[in-house]
């Protein structure tokens, strides 16, 4: 076990992958929020402008990199919280080999799939993501978030999904702390129940092995 | 307040109240757009702060309220700064009382914009100092110094954050105090009026400031001078973040100079750097701007050191810089094995191009003109902004797209050019005010014959809904007499306007066909708010009578409906019941439910 200094000051990089909507940005903030309520620093780089158009979006989450970049490298997350399938596959290169990765089982078809011009085969993206990731958890986050009150709290079942995961540097009350201090009063239980239900979906997956 | 995590945007606006910021003027622009909301969100109640029609606009309002005495921000993207180019070069020659910031956000990639032109060309055109931040911390700090250095220099300091520091987000010590200037108010003085012969005073002037300020900035602890060896790193903004990451990777030992102001280049700090060096590379996104003052410098002090980067072919001139760019450049540079990246294959992905959203009217608004134009010989030339999107198949209505306010002219070239060609042009209503009114008068004045489609969707959509004159409500949050579209497309002389609601499909497709037979200039006004504006109350749902003839996929592209195993299905979280999709089926299996 670290102690807490050992945790304030481990490096940890989470990549946030997903489409453009799914609310992805309140979830990298939050976590970095929990960051900074611990005493550690954080960074964070987003997808903001036309690409939120139905885009790829992607938000990067550094803790303890003061002298780094925004931008986690190749191959150097140790968490990839991904909030669609097919974006799962293509922000895997960016998780370390032996990485957890959270996979939102959800699929959101772009217009160029229905048109026939680009192609989603959800067989061979998930063989994909079964052979290239060890620690691998999938959840219906939309059907949970519906549960809770709002698939619109997608993003918080997945934040849930990935503390249960167990291998963030912070624990899940620092996480349940930062979400009442930055979601609209009005969602703040709506989002607890979704945090909730995210950790517990995790929890009896791993009770099952 | 403490250590908050601050966006790039948020951090320059908090360090501008900070600074005593009193007048803010600006134009939206990715991805400059939140530094002029958060200051207008967090105002303590005395600073102005508005939205400008365009960013010429803007800059005179705050060269205006600098030669008054106030501290002055004005903010854009890149391209902004070609609109408000004519008012800026002559800023140059007649200065500023008051500190006054030019804010400039340039976008390498480029995510969301036209060009990848680098401000700092612009700083050394004008002959004007930039500050280039590497992080949002850096950003925060800068600003403050950045009015300092105006007031010292009395000349408009810019200030040219890149999308990773706009757009990411870092740890900021947020000080709540403030600076508190209080501007003396307009003095009449000859100096405020450019003659020909104060410029030719003024230009004596400010080529000396540049020796000045060189000087200035080789004193400032933005630009720092660390390690040793005979191989040299030249940094500047963002690039900066990931050389420093880099030198971390591949352990390495190296003399850094961290450039945070590209120009005038700090020369003596400069000096200080190359001294006893070989080679240097120099890792800045965009254009080559410290490489190229480097080189000028080793010519004119006959400094024996070759510099490297772009214009050597180390480096690529287009696109953003990553880690893995700056680490393999680097490494081959000092000589370092690095081992190649383990690359597995990625399986074939859905292309995610960015779409109009489901329900936007401006679908409806083009698939209208689509069908008022078939079997016509037609031109459709774009404009920025949401509506650019309608290039994307199936909709294909976007021939050409150039810049603000270009779709009108554009269209009158065309015109010119093809006179049996139907030139129809779009135009959004921020983007009307923007730049849209020129060409309209152009058009009537020359009596040339194209139709405009003026798309008001009541708000900014594409940068976040920012308001208007159309709308009337302002950043200071009064409300003011909205200007109306058709009163000014009138007063311009247009012989034919008309304007519906473009979800009426049948009547939208009758008025764009006479609107295109009108001899002469002619607008058609499509109102319909932005899906952002408003709760659908309806929404769309395939019944049993759909014979999968997949037609409301393949005419409008919308991204809620698609096929799931083999059913076409209309997602309820994504529809707004804009109908278009009803419009479209041939065999009237689309119904409405109610929410």
């Amino acid at each position: 076990m670290m102690n807490n200094q050992e945790i304030k000051d481990k490096k940890y990089d989470i990549l946030i992958a997903g489409v453009g909507g799914q609310g992805t940005v309140l979830a990298s903030r939050l976590l970095a929020a929990a960051a900074i309520s611990q005493g550690s620093f954080a960074r964070t780089s987003e997808t903001i402008g036309m690409s939120q158009r139905g885009g790829c979006v992607v938000s990067h989450v550094r803790i303890n990199s003061e002298k780094s970049s925004s931008i986690i490298p190749m191959a150097g997350a140790d968490m990839l919280i991904a909030f669609e399938l097919s974006e799962a596959a293509r922000s895997l290169p960016r998780l370390k080999s032996g990485g957890c990765c959270i996979v939102n089982t959800q699929i959101i078809k772009p217009v160029s799939a229905s048109l026939g011009t680009s192609r989603y085969d959800i067989r061979e993206i998930t063989d994909f993501i079964d052979k290239n990731s060890s620690q691998l958890y999938y959840i219906d986050g939309y059907r949970i978030a519906n549960k809770a009150g709002s698939i619109k709290a997608v993003n918080v079942v997945l934040l849930g999904a990935a503390a249960a995961a167990g291998q963030m540097p912070f624990s899940r009350e620092i996480i349940e702390q930062a979400i009442i201090e930055n979601v609209p009063r009005k969602y703040s239980e709506m989002n607890q129940k979704a945090f909730r239900l995210g950790y517990d979906f995790i929890l009896e997956k791993k009770a099952k092995g | 307040m403490g250590k908050k995590l601050l966006m790039g945007n948020e951090a320059i606006a908090l360090g501008a109240i900070r600074a005593g910021v009193n007048v803010v003027t600006g134009y939206p622009g990715t991805p400059s757009t939140e530094v002029l909301e958060v200051i207008a969100h967090n105002n303590p109640g005395d600073i102005y702060v508005e939205w400008s029609v365009n960013e010429k606009a803007a800059m005179e309002i705050a060269a205006g309220a600098a030669y008054s005495g106030a501290r002055t921000l004005v903010t854009m993207k890149q391209v902004g700064l070609n609109v408000a180019a004519d008012p800026l070069m002559c800023l140059s020659y007649i200065g500023v009382k008051g500190g006054m910031v030019v804010l400039a956000a340039d976008d390498p990639g480029p995510f969301s914009s036209q060009t990848e032109q680098d401000t700092r060309h612009f700083a050394r055109f004008s002959n004007l100092p930039v500050l280039d931040p590497a992080t949002p911390e850096e950003a925060y700090e800068m600003i403050r110094y950045a009015f300092e250095l105006s007031e010292t220099v009395q000349l408009p300091v810019f200030l040219r954050p890149t999308t990773r520091v706009c757009h990411a987000c870092g740890t900021v010590d947020v000080d709540d105090s403030r600076e508190v200037n209080e501007p003396e108010g307009f003095v009449k003085d000859p100096k405020w009026v450019i003659f020909p012969s104060l410029a030719y005073r003024k230009h004596l002037h400010i080529e000396q400031l540049q020796h000045r300020l060189s000087e200035i900035f080789s004193q400032s602890d933005l630009n720092t001078v660390s390690g040793s060896g005979k191989l040299g790193i030249a940094a500047s903004g963002v690039a900066c973040t990931y050389v420093f990451e880099a030198l971390e990777k591949l352990q390495a030992q190296v003399k850094v100079f961290k450039v945070g102001t590209p120009y005038p280049l700090p020369g003596a700090k400069a000096e200080e750097f190359l001294d006893g060096l070989e080679q240097v590379l120099v890792f800045e996104e965009l254009d080559p701007v410290v490489e190229e003052e480097l080189m000028l410098l080793c010519s004119s002090k006959d400094i024996n050191v070759r510099i490297l980067g772009k214009k050597t072919g180390n480096l690529p001139f287009a696109g953003e810089y990553t880690f893995e760019l700056v680490c393999e450049a680097l490494a081959r540079f000092l000589g370092i094995q690095t081992e190649g990246a383990d690359k597995t294959a990625l399986p074939q992905l859905p292309v995610r191009q960015p779409v109009l959203c489901a329900g936007c009217p401006h679908r409806a608004s083009f698939y209208a003109v689509k069908m008022a134009a078939k079997g016509q010989k037609a031109v459709f030339t774009g404009d920025i902004g949401c509506y650019t999107l309608g290039n994307a198949k199936p909709l294909d209505m976007v021939d050409t797209c150039l810049c603000m306010g270009a779709g009108i002219t554009v269209a009158q070239g065309i015109k010119r050019t093809e006179p049996d060609t139907s030139c129809i042009a779009f135009i959004g209503d921020s983007t009307f005010f923007h730049t849209g009114i020129p060409g309209i008068a152009n058009a009537v004045y020359n009596n040339t014959d194209i139709t405009i489609i003026i798309l008001d969707n009541s708000t900014t959509a594409m940068t976040g809904h920012q308001p208007h004159p159309g709308i009337g409500r302002t950043m200071m949050n009064s409300i003011s007499e909205k200007i109306d579209i058709y009163g000014v497309v009138k007063a311009c002389g247009v012989g034919h306007i008309v304007k519906g609601n473009p979800l009426d499909f049948k009547n939208s497709v009758e008025l764009v066909k006479k609107a295109v037979a009108y001899k002469g200039p002619s607008v058609v006004i499509f109102e319909a708010p932005c899906i952002a504006l408003f709760k659908p109350e309806v929404k769309n749902t395939v019944s049993e009578k759909c014979k999968k003839c997949r037609k409301c996929i393949t005419e409008i592209g919308c991204p809620a409906i698609s096929v799931d195993d083999g059913r076409v299905v209309i997602e309820p979280s994504l529809c707004y019941g804009c109908g278009l999709c009803v419009n479209v089926c041939p065999f009237n299996a689309i119904e409405k439910a109610e929410v």
